[in-house]
């Protein structure tokens, strides 16, 4: 299973203001234990949301907003994805990671579709994809 | 299950390896470790229900287990040596805090791990043990999902880990990482394992599914994490390359109802790009560590060929005959023969391919290899020989343990007696 793991912004990330070089330092500790441990896949932080933009969908039509956004506690400011057995076992690695930001903070998790969870939406128009068949050698694929 | 057992689960899958590692240290034995690490776990399922989870668990899992150990002695003398060892380190830690001994235990847990590794691989051991304990001591898997991995009864795989266990302590056999002479056949050892265990998640040997990812998943993150203990194994980068390349494909290999789509068949778009870069990260520092032309290195730079075609057509064929080239002469073997004869159909033609292929008729390692007359199948299908490949693919059809496959087979048969491509 894959879990999106997302630090919530706070006003501090969306100032521009950086970690300290010991923030670095404990978080570069942790994410080398993820690592150790075989679960992460990947780590990213994301720049405050006045680097961003959105784009609103309505029907056809497409409106560009610029950020700064104002929803500050539900901006993203960070991510992993890592490969855990279960829900549980991602939130007990959350639990140790150490404070991501000064200040009360908050981490959200959340769970990646597989292939698998598709169930029933592989439509016919999928199927068709497959239609012209298995033509090509029995190679292991 | 309720909330707190989940979570103790999830605690156990972190902690547990680490834990039966570092105690294997200390007793000198991983049955009898493996039974503390399991003592700390029931008195886990006892206490953190209502106290909650600690903020250490780890620590707290060692702790009581060491104490288990003292308890143990106090009615048997069996590991009376060791008892002045751990109560010599109990003693010493009286005043320690729990910061103090996860640091203690920190500073060693990669050793030991690596250590319990080579353990549970050991040669000592049949094959099928040497499974069965890892996926149990390091996996942290429990016997009955062993079970359910392998299509074999729950007390097959718990008699087998008993016997395992037993067949180290009366060999004697050392908990160490091996050094020297040894080191590389020992680490061979371990590394068939995970990739066995791999094998049988990706194109399971029997059973209705094709594949099991979740057994994909379990022998991938053992390979990651043996990647982190020994950093300067190239080797070990190999496999994981290999591991994280075809694992890229997993997503692509099954079609709407659990049918098995082939190679060349698969949406491309549904390979997972992520594991595709990590996978030839980790081929790059097989190569930088000079392993490109070790035999797991070397396979997965032909997983990464095709990883690197963005469509069927693009495939550097050439390159993959080069490599199964160079594979043939590390690791003979009539399979890597087979693949290659595949390969070089694909670069030169159906008629070469065949010629290889007709030359692997008479070997006996194929005999009831499914693969052999499914290729030989395919190959006089392209050459436009209906009627000659229709008994291969019903021959092949007979040899697979795998449904799924072998509805696959059967269906070409099919194919061959209208003269159609099969649905």
């Amino acid at each position: 299973m894959r879990f999106l793991v997302m630090v919530k912004a706070t006003k501090d990330s969306e100032n521009g203001v950086l970690p300290t070089e010991k923030d670095f330092a404990e978080m570069g500790k942790y994410n080398e234990e993820l690592i150790k441990a075989g679960v992460l896949l990947a780590a990213e932080g994301l720049q405050p949301s006045s680097k961003g933009a959105r784009v609103r969908f309505s029907g056809p039509r497409r409106t560009v907003i610029d950020g700064p956004f104002s929803e500050t506690k539900e901006l993203v400011a960070g991510f992993w994805l890592w490969q855990v057995k279960s829900l549980e076992e991602a939130i007990e690695w959350v639990k140790r990671c150490p404070n991501p930001m000064a200040g009360d903070s908050e981490i959200e998790i959340r769970q990646v579709f597989e292939a698998e969870d598709f169930g029933d939406a592989l439509t016919p128009e999928v199927r068709a994809l497959y239609k012209d068949g298995i033509r090509h050698t029995s190679q292991k694929a | 299950m309720s909330d707190t057992h989940r979570a103790i689960d999830a605690v156990w899958r972190i902690e547990s390896a680490r834990l039966i590692a570092g105690l294997a240290r200390i007793v000198g034995d991983v049955g009898l470790a493996e039974d503390l690490a399991q003592d700390a776990l029931v008195a886990a399922l006892e206490r953190w229900p209502e106290s909650g989870i600690p903020d250490n668990p780890g620590a707290w899992l060692m702790a009581t287990a060491k104490h288990r150990a003292i308890d143990m002695h106090r009615r048997s003398k069996r590991i009376e040596r060791k008892h002045e060892e751990i109560g010599h380190e109990l003693d010493t830690q009286q005043e320690m805090t729990v910061a103090d001994l996860d640091a203690a235990i920190d500073d060693d847990i990669g050793d030991d791990l690596l250590r319990l590794i080579f353990t549970a691989c050991h040669p000592v051991l049949s094959t099928e043990a040497r499974v069965a304990l890892t996926l149990r001591l390091l996996g942290g898997l429990t016997t009955d999902e062993i079970a359910r991995a392998f299509l074999i009864p729950e007390a097959t795989v718990a008699q087998r880990i008993v016997r395992a266990k037993r067949t180290l302590s009366e060999a004697r056999v050392p908990f160490e990482v091996p050094r020297g002479a040894d080191r590389d056949a020992r680490l061979s050892s371990v590394l068939g394992v995970i990739y066995l265990v791999f094998n049988e998640g990706y194109s399971a040997t029997a059973g209705d599914d094709w594949t099991r990812p979740a057994l994909c998943e379990d022998a991938l993150r053992l390979g990651r994490i043996l990647a982190e203990l020994t950093p300067n194994e190239a080797e070990v980068h190999g496999l994981v390359a290999l591991m994280e390349l075809q694992s890229s494909r997993l997503r692509a290999r099954t079609g709407p109802s659990g049918e098995p789509i082939l190679l060349l068949d698969q949406d491309r778009g549904r390979w997972d790009q992520l594991l595709i870069r990590r996978g030839l990260t980790a081929l790059a520092r097989a190569e930088q560590l000079g392993g490109a032309r070790g035999p797991y290195a070397l396979q997965a730079a032909i997983v990464a060929c095709h990883a690197r075609a963005r469509a069927a057509d693009e495939t550097d064929w050439e390159r993959i005959v080069a490599l199964y080239d160079a594979l043939a002469e590390l690791t003979p073997s009539p399979i890597v023969e087979l693949n290659r004869a595949v390969a070089v159909s694909m670069a030169y033609g159906p008629a070469a391919g065949l010629k290889l292929v007709d030359a692997l008729g008479g070997e006996p390692a194929l005999k009831k290899y499914h693969l052999l007359p499914s290729v030989r199948g395919d190959l006089l299908l392209k050459l436009g020989r209906l009627s000659e490949a229709r008994p291969e693919f019903e021959h092949a059809a007979s040899l697979t343990r795998n449904a799924r496959e072998r509805e696959l087979l059967l269906d070409r048969a099919r194919s061959c007696l209208n003269g159609t491509s099969p649905q």
